[in-house]
C-alpha cells in the first residue's frame, strides 16, 4: 500500500501542515512504509479483547466546585503573536 | 390533522430532531477552577487549561457531573454508570486545544423521553436520545477590525450539556413545545438557566422533509439557533427551501447552515464547509468516570417535582383544568407563586387571579413574577377578603389594583377607603326604594314580564352603594320587593 | 573535585559545609561554559538564577533548614515548563514562549532545595531516540568509540539531560519516558535512569507527547541518585487527572534491599538474532551477577512484546496529533502569518514543527481518520491490553524482569538516519513498560568492545518501585562500573 498524493493532501490538510507539492509523493512513500510495517499488527488474534484506553487503571477523580483559577488576562495573552487589548487577534474568520 | 407543507407536488411531512446545548449551571468550568459568570472582560475568565497552554490537564468538575445526573433523572432518561470523554478534533480560532472534549461513544445519559402538550390539548412523546457533558469553545468577534477577529475564550470550557432528541418532531409547533418544555425541565432542575439570550439555551436544529410513508431523507443542521422563535422559523424556512429543491428536481445536500432572522431564511456556512473528520479518540488526560449508585439514587431523592407531575397534581388535587395547569407550572416560580396564594382558599379562584389579573399587571409592568408588585401572600390575602365576604369579587379587582400601585396590603386597603362590603339589610332595603322610587315606568314593565330588567335594577343599586353591596343580599332584597 | 561526587555525596559534603552551594554551582555554571558549545547538551542556560538558587540554598543550610535536595545543581529537561523561563520542547513553534507557571514535578524539586543550571536538549517534542530532531541542534554525546572521534548521539529523546550528567554538567536531571527516552540515553550515556510506574509523577506542566505514555523520570549517574531524585519528582497531584493517589515508599531505602530470595525473569522474546553478541554476553553477566547475591532466574514469555513497537507508533502519534493541536499560532506559539487562519496555521505548522514531528502528525492524524480509526487505533489499544495482560500474568511468577535496555549501542550522527522505522526500533526493548504502565530502570553494566557503554533495564510491577531499585542497585554494586567520557567536566584535558 502506498498513500497517494490526494490522501497525503487531505491528510496534511486535516492536521494543518503545509506540505509543498513536490513532497506530497516521497512523504507518501515514507508514511507508506510506517504504515506497511505497521500491518504486521494484523496477525494479532484481539477477538473478545477488551481496548486499553490508558496506563492508569482507575476510575476518574473529580473536582469540587470551586472558583480557584482565572483573573489573569496579562498572564493569558502574555505569549500571543498578536493580541488586541484583551483579545487574541487573528486574521479575519468568515462564517 | 397533522402538520404538513403543500408543494407543487402535494403535501410534504417534516422531520425534526434537535440537538439542545444547555449550559450546566456551575461555579467552575468544566474542566479548570476558572469562573462561569456571563460578561466579564476578555478573557479575565481563563485558566491555561482552558486556554490549552503546554502541559495544562483536565480535571472533571463534580457539580457539572451532578448536574447532568440530575437533568438525565428529569428527563426520566438512563443514566449511565461508566462514562467517558472524547476528543472531537478540529481547528479553529475559539477552540484551543484543537480538540472538543466531549463525550461521543459512551454518554453519561442514555435513552430518555420528554412529553410536550400542543395547542389542540393533545400530548406528544418526543424521545431523546442521549445527553452528554461537553466543553463549550471561546468566542470569536468578527466585527471588531477590518482585517481580523478577535478571539475571547471566557466561554471555552464552560460545561455544556448537549441533548439530542431523537428526529420525532413533525411540526415548528412540537420544535417550539420541545424546546420550551425542556427549558421548563431544566430550570425546575436548576441544572440550566435556560437564558436563550445569554447564550446557555441553544439548538441545532436537523430538519428534512419527505413525503408521507417514505424513509428519511437527507438532512440539514442549522446551528446555534437562540430563540423559541427562531426555532420554528427557522424549521419553516429550510423545510420550504428543502422541498423546492426537490421539486425543483434537485438534491438537498447535507450540510451546516445558519438562520438569519433579518431575511427569514437559512444559508449555507461557508466555514463549516471543510470535509469535516473529528478524529474521535478517547481522551488520554482523563479515565472513565464511575458513578457511584448510591450518589445518584441520592441525587435523585433531592430532585424537585417536575412540570408534568405538578401538573397532574394541579389537575387532581385542585380541579384545575389541563390548559390552566400546564400554564401555571410552566415556570417553576409561577408554579410557586400560585401554590402560596391559593393555600388555604378556592384553588380554581386563585388560578384565574393568577392566570387573569396578575400576568396581565406582570405584562403591563414588564415584571417578572419573581419581582411581583404584589406577593403571592397579598394576593392569598385579597382572595380570603373574598372569601369571607369582606369585599365583593367585584371590589377585589379594585383593591388589587391599589395594592399593584401602593403596595399595601388588602385589609389596609379596604378599611382605609371603606371598601368592605355592605350587608346591613336596611342599607340595602333602603337603596332598593330608592331605586325602584326612582323607576316606576321600569317597575312596570318588569312586572309586564320584561325578565331583563332584573338586571338594571341590581345594577342601580349597586351603583347606588357604590359598588359595596352584597351582591346576594341585594339580590334577595330585589326579589323580596318586585318577585 | 566536585565533579567526581555524586548526588548523594554532594549533598553529604554540603549539610557538612565542606563546600558551599554556591562553589557547588559556581563549578557546574563553568564546566556547562565550557562545554556546552561542544555537547549542546542545554537549550537554555541560567547560571544567575542558578546562583541565587544555591546562595538561598547556602543561607538554609547554615540554618540547618536543608530540605532533600538543598543546595543541588540539577538541569531541567526543556518538556518541563519552568515558570519565567523559557520552555521550547526542542521546537522552533516555542521559540518565544515563557511559561507563566511551574511544573509540579519541578516545582517539587525547587520545594526540596534544588539549584537549576539550565534546561536540556531533547528531541523536538520528544519525539526521537538520537537527539538529531531538536530544532536547537542535536546533541553530542561526551563519550567516543575508541580510536574514533566521530561525534555519536547520546540517545533521546531526553539526550540533553543523560549527556548533561554523563559529562559532569549537572548532578542529575529530569527526563521523561514515552517510549524509552529515559532508559535509552541513560545506556548511550552510561549513566543511570528510570521510568517511574505511570501516574507515579504529575504531568502537569510537562509539554505532552503522547498523554498515555509520557511519564518523567530522573537520570542521575547512581541508582541511589536517582532514588532521591525521583523521591522529590514523585507524588500525588490533583491537577493530574492520571495521578495516583498512593504514598511514595523510601526509594533510598528499597536500593539498600537486596535481592536475595527475588525471582527475575528473563523474557525470552527480548532475545533477537540481529542482537550483537556483546549485547547478550552482558545480559547473561547481569544475570549471573543477581544468582550470585541470591535472586533465582526464571525464563519467562511475554508474547505480545514484539508487536509493542508498532502498537506504540499508533497509539503515540495519534495522541500526539491531537496534544500537538494547539501549537496553531494564536496564544503561545511563534506564528507565521498567512491570508486566512488556515493558511495561518498551516504555515506556523509547516514552519514551526520539523519533518519527524510532522511525520508522526501525519501518521496519527491518519490512523484516527474516518475508516482507519478501528483497523489502527482500536486494533492498537487490544494489542496494548494483551502486552499489559503479558506483564500481569508474569508478575504473578517473578518480581521483576531482566533486559538489555537497548539494542546497540550509541551510534554515530548521520548513521541509521535514513529510514524511520530503524530509528524506531532503538525503543524495541523499552517500549512494552510504555504501554503497560509498569516501572524500569537503566543501569550501566559495562562497556561493549569500542569502549561504550551498555546498560540493563530491569522492570518492575506496577508502583513496586522499590524492586526495581533493588535489582538496580544489585546490578550496579556487581557490575562496578567506573568508565568515564572523554567529554566531562574535570577532565583536566
Ligand atoms: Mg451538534
Ligand atoms: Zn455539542
Amino acid at each position: 500500500m502506498s498513500l497517494d498524493p490526494a490522501t497525503v493532501r487531505r491528510i496534511a490538510r486535516l492536521a494543518r501542515i503545509r506540505v509543498e507539492e513536490a513532497q506530497l509523493v516521497p512523504l507518501g512513500h515514507e508514511l507508506s512504509g510506517i504504515l506497511n510495517w505497521i500491518e504486521q499488527l494484523n496477525e494479532v488474534n484481539i477477538d473478545g479483547v477488551e481496548p486499553l484506553t490508558g496506563a492508569a487503571n482507575m476510575a476518574l477523580r473529580l473536582r469540587p466546585d470551586v472558583v480557584s483559577d482565572g483573573g489573569d488576562v496579562e498572564g493569558v495573552l502574555a505569549n500571543a503573536p498578536d493580541r488586541a487589548g484583551s483579545f487574541y487577534a487573528v486574521p479575519k474568520v468568515v462564517e | 390533522m397533522s402538520y404538513a407543507i403543500e408543494g407543487r407536488t402535494g403535501p410534504w411531512e417534516i422531520v425534526v430532531g434537535l440537538e439542545v446545548h444547555a449550559q450546566a449551571i456551575t461555579k467552575s468550568k468544566l474542566f479548570s477552577g476558572a469562573p462561569t459568570a456571563f460578561g466579564a472582560e476578555p478573557n479575565s475568565q481563563v485558566s491555561f487549561v482552558d486556554a490549552a497552554f503546554p502541559g495544562m490537564l483536565p480535571v472533571l468538575n463534580q457539580e457539572a457531573v451532578a448536574q447532568a445526573v440530575r437533568t438525565g433523572l428529569g428527563l426520566n432518561a438512563q443514566i449511565n454508570l461508566v462514562s467517558r470523554f472524547d476528543r472531537k478534533n478540529y481547528f479553529y480560532a475559539d477552540l484551543p486545544s484543537g480538540y472538543q472534549i466531549s463525550q461521543y461513544e459512551h454518554p453519561i445519559v442514555g435513552a430518555g423521553q420528554i412529553e410536550i402538550q400542543l395547542a389542540d390539548g393533545t400530548t406528544r412523546q418526543i424521545g431523546v436520545t442521549r445527553l452528554h457533558l461537553e466543553q463549550d469553545a471561546g468566542k470569536s468577534l468578527h466585527d471588531q477590525h477590518p482585517t481580523k477577529s478577535y478571539i475571547d475564550l471566557n466561554r471555552a470550557g464552560v460545561p455544556l450539556m448537549e441533548i439530542v432528541s431523537e428526529p420525532d418532531i413533525r411540526s415548528p409547533e412540537e420544535a417550539g413545545a420541545y424546546v420550551r418544555k425542556l427549558r421548563s425541565i431544566l430550570r425546575y432542575l436548576g441544572t440550566c438557566d435556560g437564558n436563550m439570550e445569554e447564550g446557555s439555551l441553544r439548538a441545532d436544529v436537523n430538519v428534512s422533509v419527505r413525503k408521507h410513508g417514505e424513509p428519511y431523507r437527507t438532512r440539514c443542521e442549522i446551528k446555534n439557533v437562540n430563540s423559541v422563535r427562531f426555532v420554528m422559523l427557522a424549521i419553516e424556512a429550510e423545510a420550504k427551501r428543502q422541498i423546492e429543491v426537490w421539486e425543483g428536481g434537485g438534491t438537498v445536500e447535507q450540510e451546516t447552515r445558519l438562520f438569519d432572522p433579518n431575511r427569514g431564511e437559512t444559508r449555507s456556512m461557508r466555514s463549516k464547509e471543510d470535509a469535516h473528520d473529528y478524529r474521535y479518540f478517547p481522551d488520554p488526560d482523563l479515565l472513565p468516570v464511575v458513578l457511584d449508585e448510591a450518589w445518584v439514587a441520592e441525587l435523585k431523592a433531592a430532585l424537585p417535582e417536575l412540570p408534568d407531575a405538578k401538573q397532574a397534581r394541579f389537575i387532581g388535587d385542585f380541579g384545575l383544568s389541563p390548559y390552566d395547569a400546564a400554564v401555571l407550572v410552566a415556570e417553576r416560580a409561577t408554579a410557586d407563586y400560585y401554590e402560596a396564594a391559593a393555600a388555604g382558599r378556592d384553588p380554581k379562584q386563585a388560578a384565574n387571579w393568577v392566570t387573569g389579573d396578575l400576568f396581565a399587571l406582570l405584562n403591563r409592568t414588564g415584571r417578572t413574577i419573581e419581582d411581583s408588585p404584589v406577593s403571592a401572600a397579598a394576593l392569598g390575602a385579597l382572595l380570603g377578603l373574598i372569601a369571607d365576604n369582606t369585599i365583593s369579587g367585584k371590589i377585589a379587582k379594585q383593591v388589587f389594583d391599589i395594592m399593584a400601585e401602593t403596595g399595601e396590603g388588602p385589609a389596609a386597603i379596604v378599611e382605609a377607603r371603606g371598601l368592605r362590603q355592605v350587608t346591613d339589610t336596611s342599607a340595602i332595603d333602603a337603596a332598593v326604594d330608592a331605586v325602584l322610587a326612582a323607576n316606576p315606568d321600569k317597575v312596570a314593565d318588569y312586572k309586564a314580564g320584561k325578565d331583563k330588567m332584573f338586571g338594571f335594577f341590581v345594577g342601580q343599586v349597586m351603583k347606588a352603594m357604590a359598588g359595596k353591596g352584597n351582591p346576594g343580599l341585594v339580590n334577595a332584597a330585589l326579589k323580596a320587593r318586585i318577585g | 573535585m566536585v565533579f567526581d561526587l555524586t548526588l548523594a555525596e554532594a549533598r553529604a559534603g554540603l549539610r557538612r559545609r565542606d563546600f558551599s552551594s554556591r562553589e557547588l554551582t559556581s563549578a557546574f555554571n563553568g564546566a556547562i561554559a565550557a562545554l556546552n558549545p561542544t555537547l549542546n547538551a542545554f537549550i537554555t542556560t541560567t547560571p544567575e538564577l542558578a546562583l541565587q538558587q544555591a546562595d538561598a540554598a547556602d543561607v538554609a543550610l547554615a540554618r540547618g533548614e536543608h530540605g532533600p535536595l538543598t543546595g543541588i545543581p540539577l538541569a531541567i529537561k526543556d518538556l518541563f515548563c519552568t515558570k519565567g523561563i523559557r520552555t521550547t520542547a526542542g521546537s522552533r513553534i516555542l521559540d518565544h514562549f515563557v511559561p507563566p507557571y511551574e511544573s509540579t514535578v519541578s516545582a517539587n524539586l525547587l520545594r526540596d532545595g534544588a539549584v537549576f543550571l539550565g534546561k536540556a536538549n531533547l528531541d523536538e517534542f520528544a519525539m526521537g531516540s538520537s537527539n538529531i530532531t531538536s530544532a536547537y541542534g542535536p546533541v553530542v554525546s561526551p563519550w567516543t568509540r575508541n580510536g574514533d572521534n566521530r561525534p555519536l548521539v547520546p540517545g533521546g529523546s531526553s539526550g540533553g539531560s543523560a549527556a548533561a550528567v554523563a559529562a559532569r554538567l549537572a548532578l542529575g536531571a529530569t527526563a521523561t519516558d514515552t517510549g524509552g527516552s529515559i532508559r535509552q540515553p541513560a545506556s548511550f550515556c552510561g549513566i543511570v535512569g528510570i521510568k517511574p510506574t505511570y501516574g507515579r509523577c504529575s504531568r502537569w506542566g510537562i509539554v505532552a507527547f503522547a498523554s498515555s505514555l509520557d511519564q518523567a523520570g530522573p537520570v542521575a549517574r547512581t541508582v541511589e541518585d536517582c532514588a532521591i531524585m525521583l523521591q522529590s519528582m514523585s507524588g500525588f497531584d490533583a491537577k493530574d487527572s492520571t495521578s495516583a493517589d498512593l504514598p511514595v515508599p523510601d526509594f533510598q531505602a528499597a536500593c539498600k534491599r537486596g535481592v536475595k530470595g527475588l525471582r527475575i525473569g528473563v523474557p525470552r522474546e527480548y532475545r533477537s538474532d540481529d542482537m550483537p553478541p556483546e549485547i547478550e554476553t552482558m545480559w547473561q553477566q547481569g544475570l549471573a551477577w543477581l544468582r550470585e547475591q541470591g535472586a533465582e532466574i526464571v525464563d519467562v514469555t511475554l508474547p505480545h512484546t514484539k508487536y509493542g513497537l508498532a502498537t506504540y507508533y499508533i497509539v503515540a502519534p495519534a495522541e500526539a496529533s491531537s496534544n500537538l493541536a494547539r501549537y496553531d499560532g494564536v496564544r503561545f506559539s511563534s506564528r507565521t502569518d498567512g491570508a486566512d487562519l488556515n493558511e495561518l496555521y498551516e504555515n506556523t505548522r509547516g514552519a514551526g514543527f520539523g519533518p519527524e514531528v510532522k511525520r508522526r502528525i501525519m501518521i496519527g492524524t491518519y490512523v484516527l481518520s474516518a475508516g482507519y480509526y478501528d483497523a489502527y487505533y482500536l486494533r492498537a489499544q487490544k494489542i496494548r491490553a494483551l502486552i499489559l495482560k503479558d506483564f500481569t500474568d508474569v508478575f504473578q511468577t517473578v518480581d521483576a524482569l531482566v533486559t538489555p535496555t537497548a539494542p546497540s549501542a550509541a551510534f554515530a550522527q548521520g548513521e541509521k538516519m535514513d529510514d524511520p522505522i530503524k530509528m524506531y526500533f532503538n525503543d524495541v526493548f523499552t517500549v512494552p513498560a510504555n504501554m503497560s504502565g509498569i516501572p524500569g530502570i537503566s543501569v550501566p553494566a559495562g562497556l561493549d568492545a569500542q569502549g561504550l557503554p551498555l546498560g540493563l533495564q530491569v522492570l518492575g510491577r506496577p508502583f513496586d518501585e522499590e524492586t526495581v531499585f533493588a535489582v538496580g542497585a544489585a546490578i550496579e554494586r556487581a557490575a562496578g562500573f567506573t568508565a568515564v567520557p572523554g567529554m566531562r567536566a574535570g577532565a583536566g584535558a
